[in-house]
């Protein structure tokens, strides 16, 4: 096997997609210049999503059901929660993945995303797999034109040695401390400087020039590029690149500004992603990454690999339209809202039973009896069988890809919830497994017993007294 | 089984503060209320008494760790004070340990308290609190109502019953309590209710509305148990024996194993069977007098009549709806009003119940008091939630019954 390609891939986008014309409908007596933009919906996560939660289920979208192949795991973005804690770490906890897996973060630029995607190919000329994940959740000024035209998503690309399922023909790369907007470190919102000039000096004059290069590189004409994907959000950069480099306008990928935004650093992997489950064989497919210079990726589909649960196009299906723009500044804390006394409640989490408990509360990990076959959640030192309580008799036993369904719910108005009613019930795992499950993405008219359930990855909760989050497992309604 | 302790304890008096928003008054003073009804109705000084235990739940809201408190507030002699916490069935948990004293031989005399000064939270509904490092990781706290209000689902799933039927049978349970309670002055709530008002409330965690809820109450009930003997050495001439007390407590097989179905309690289902054997009734559909249960909220008492062996399984809703446990009916249940009337200060409210029971069976209840002579009267208080619990009940009867 030689070269290094693209092994599998996955993407994930939040149920919820906000109609830019609720956010105008808002803010329109402020910034009634941005009319324009208020069309089509975004992709907002919800209050207890993040970066690392919305990978997880990117990672898990590329695996489907098959094993969980990779020596590394890479977290791009530039909306970390953890500026601290390796972010690809949790990522690599959730997915139970074996502790000699290697974990970094890529972060700083809108470039990371294909930046990251380069290491993880030079790693597979090597002989490694990388999973490599991109992922975004941004906090845009409310009623700034990025606020129209962001979103949330993630997405992930197994990439390995041999060509799999999009070989890599060539990249190119050149770094340019161009700054067209810029964020500090902690900051929640990006400042911008005028488009006209980062057209005509940004991308005509960087990201051209680096296409032109990276075509000649690959000794590849303009004209065979059968996928030109260039994830940005202003109208006619596309087209400018697509002419420049003799690349048909056919070509052009759906940016998908109109179902789910541009999710910055994720962008460019969400929209191969997406190419890739439309690509044909011998398709040459043309990848962008853009800030403080650019990334060119040139993959030439082979027709072989896996495919992904859902990939974006069975994402974007699972869908429920909102016109709560309050909903979704509450979310973001960009607006604040009495929570009421129950909300004081401190989440203070004991890192030392974190760490003691990590496959439980990271990964679902149950435990089995080696002796009756019970299958329970957590794992204990004595099994819940009543008849017969072996001690020590435990295996590990992951839960979080076995379908549960509802045995008993309740929509809980009194309960704080950045999302109320609180929804939550005792689940039953198929095959055995019990556990009161908090419930996530589901309408709380829509819970009944013996709803069909899919765990997914979660924040439980927000200790905002020491600046830390909880994750655990939620259920979602399977369908 | 083990012999039981059938008529080997007696209550010699007790006493009950008035529940309720008591705003100008400490925990003391509640148990100090309390305790000067019991005294008085036992007879006795304060010196004689042996040991005691103090029953609360939400001590880190109210009146801090340990037996102190109880000690401080009555100037015990110093004796022994044990504090005991096990939810919401901390009342009948302290009851248990002064009545297993005085069984034991190991006291002549000795007070259970229990006490709850719950309103000092600064908002309604039960304080919000941790359940232990572990679970508060993997686990749903949610709210009490929010716990409780499965049980719904599931007994609707289990028993086909339609969402009107039972909604209309929870909503008769509370009816029913309220006009109980009207009739009692030391209640929290003594307003009457329509079963209109209780269907159309709003919504706390469905399908359970406003007036499916208890009371969040302050308060404090007490007991004096001695033994039989020492109770007629002292004069006493009507006694009124402990018959059983049991309790069973979740071992997480509801929570974790398979088998349970969300409809009933298992706990209560094993106490009940155990009680009814240790008090030798075979029959507890015709032989309990009266049952005071523990009505955390409307659907929490209705399947308790089929946990208790009263209603068979899935047929509950329609007793209720037949009249059987209000005031007139065969068997009153909380013919007090209730936690959701009498109020819910949680660690009183087992000693409640077996209070009311207690004047029920002496004829001491006034306006309520059931017109038919009780026989055996039932206490079950239970604490935690559908799918881990501690359920306990309480038999009491006249001597010689």
């Amino acid at each position: 096997m030689s070269g290094a390609g693209i092994h599998g891939f996955g993407a994930y986008v939040p149920v919820t997609r906000l109609q830019r014309s609720a956010i105008h409908a808002f803010n329109g007596w402020f910034a009634g210049g941005l009319k324009g933009l208020a069309k089509g919906e975004k992709a907002v996560s919800g209050w207890d999503e993040d970066p690392i939660t919305m990978a997880v289920e990117a990672a898990r979208d590329l695996y489907a059901d098959g094993a969980r192949n990779a020596d590394a795991v890479t977290l791009a973005s530039t909306t970390h929660v953890f500026a601290d804690r390796a972010n690809a770490g949790v990522v690599k906890e959730a997915l139970n993945l074996a502790d000699t897996v290697m974990t970094m973060d890529a972060g700083g630029s809108q470039r990371c995303g294909t930046s990251s995607l380069i290491a993880a190919l030079d790693a597979a000329a090597a002989g490694r797999t990388t999973l490599h994940l991109a992922a975004e959740r941004t906090t845009p000024k409310p009623a700034s034109e990025r606020e129209m035209t962001a979103g949330d998503a993630a997405a992930a690309i197994l990439v390995g040695p041999g060509p799999g399922l999009a070989r890599l023909i060539a990249h190119h790369s050149v770094a340019m401390d161009f700054v067209d907007h810029f964020r500090e470190a902690g900051e929640a919102s990006d400042y911008d400087w005028e488009a006209r000039w980062v057209r005509d000096e940004g991308f005509a004059k960087i990201a051209v020039p680096a296409l032109k290069a990276a075509l000649a590189k690959a000794g590849l004409d303009g004209g065979r590029v059968a996928r030109l994907i260039v994830p940005v959000a202003v109208r006619g950069i596309p087209e400018l690149l697509a002419k420049s480099a003799g690349i048909a306008p056919e070509a052009i990928a759906d940016t998908l500004g109109a179902v789910i935004g541009h999710a910055g650093a994720a962008q460019p992997t969400l929209m191969l992603a997406h190419a890739l489950e439309t690509a044909k064989t011998g398709d040459i497919l043309c990848l962008v990454g853009f800030g403080q210079g650019c990334d060119i990726l040139l993959f030439e589909a082979t027709g072989a690999g896996a495919r992904p649960r859902l990939g974006v196009s069975g994402w974007l299906a699972r869908r429920r339209e909102s016109h709560n723009y309050g909903q979704y500044l509450f979310h973001r804390d960009l607006l604040s809202l009495e929570k009421g006394m129950r909300a004081e409640h401190d989440s203070k989490t004991a890192l030392t039973a974190l760490w003691r408990n990590r496959k439980a509360v990271m990964a679902l990990v149950g435990g089995r009896c080696t002796r009756t076959g019970t299958i329970q959640f957590p794992k204990t030192d004595v099994s819940v069988n009543p008849n017969d309580h072996a001690i020590r008799t435990q295996e590990d036993y992951p839960l979080a890809d076995v379908p549960a369904r509802i045995l008993t719910y309740t929509a809980d108005a009194l309960t704080f919830s950045p999302d109320p009613p609180s929804c939550y019930g005792n689940i039953e795992f198929e095959g055995g497994g019990r556990m009161m499950s908090e419930f996530t993405d589901i309408a709380p008219d829509a819970l009944e017993v013996g709803t069909d359930l899919r765990m997914m990855f979660r924040i439980k909760s927000f200790d905002e007294l020491r600046g830390f989050r909880r994750y655990f497992w939620k259920a979602a309604p399977a369908h | 089984m083990a012999r039981g302790i059938r008529d080997k304890v007696a209550i010699l008096g007790m006493g009950c503060a008035k529940f309720g928003e008591r705003w100008d008054k400490d925990a003391d003073s509640l148990m100090l209320e309390a305790y000067e009804e019991a005294i008085a109705d036992a007879g006795i000084e304060t010196s004689q008494i042996d040991a005691a235990w103090l029953g609360a739940a939400f001590d880190a809201v109210n009146i801090g760790p340990s037996g102190i408190p109880l000690a401080m507030a009555l100037r015990l002699n110093d004796i022994g004070v044990t504090k005991v916490e096990n939810y919401c069935a901390s009342g009948t948990e302290s009851f248990r340990g002064a009545v297993y004293a005085v069984a034991s031989g190991a006291a002549d005399i000795a007070l259970a308290m229990g006490v709850e000064k719950l309103k000092d939270t600064g908002y309604g509904g039960l304080p919000v609190r941790t359940r232990g490092t572990t679970h508060d990781m993997i686990g749903v706290t949610g709210s009490a109502p929010g716990n409780f209000a499965q049980l719904a689902s599931a007994y609707r799933a289990r028993h086909g019953v339609g969402a009107d039927d039972l909604k209309r049978a929870m909503a008769h349970v509370s009816v029913k309590s309220h006009a109980n309670g009207a009739k009692n002055p030391k209640a929290h709530l003594r307003n009457t209710i329509t079963e209109e008002q209780a269907l159309n409330a709003p919504m706390i965690a469905a399908p359970l509305g406003l007036f499916d809820c208890c009371g969040v109450s302050d308060g404090a009930a007490c007991a004096i148990v001695t033994t039989p003997e020492i109770a007629k050495s002292l004069g006493k001439t009507d006694i009124v024996t402990v018959k059983a007390l049991q309790l069973a407590t979740s071992n997480g097989w509801e929570l974790q194993g398979s088998g349970w179905n969300g409809a009933y309690f298992h706990t209560t289902r094993i106490a009940a069977a155990k009680a009814y054997q240790e008090a030798g009734i075979t029959d507890p559909r015709n032989q309990i007098s009266l049952t005071e249960v523990h009505d955390c909220f409307s659907i929490t008492e209705l399947v308790t009549m089929e946990d208790l062996h009263i209603s068979r399984e899935g047929e509950a809703w329609r007793d209720v709806l037949d009249g059987m446990f209000d005031a007139d009916g065969k068997i009153p249940c909380q013919i007090d009003g209730g936690l959701k009337c009498f109020g819910h200060p949680i660690g009183a409210s087992g000693l409640r119940m077996i209070y009311e029971n207690y004047l029920q069976l002496l004829g001491r209840a006034g306006d309520r008091q059931r017109a038919e002579q009780p026989v055996f009267a039932l206490s079950h208080n239970l604490g935690g939630m559908p799918n881990q619990n501690v359920s306990s009940i309480a038999i009491v009867g006249m001597m010689g019954a």
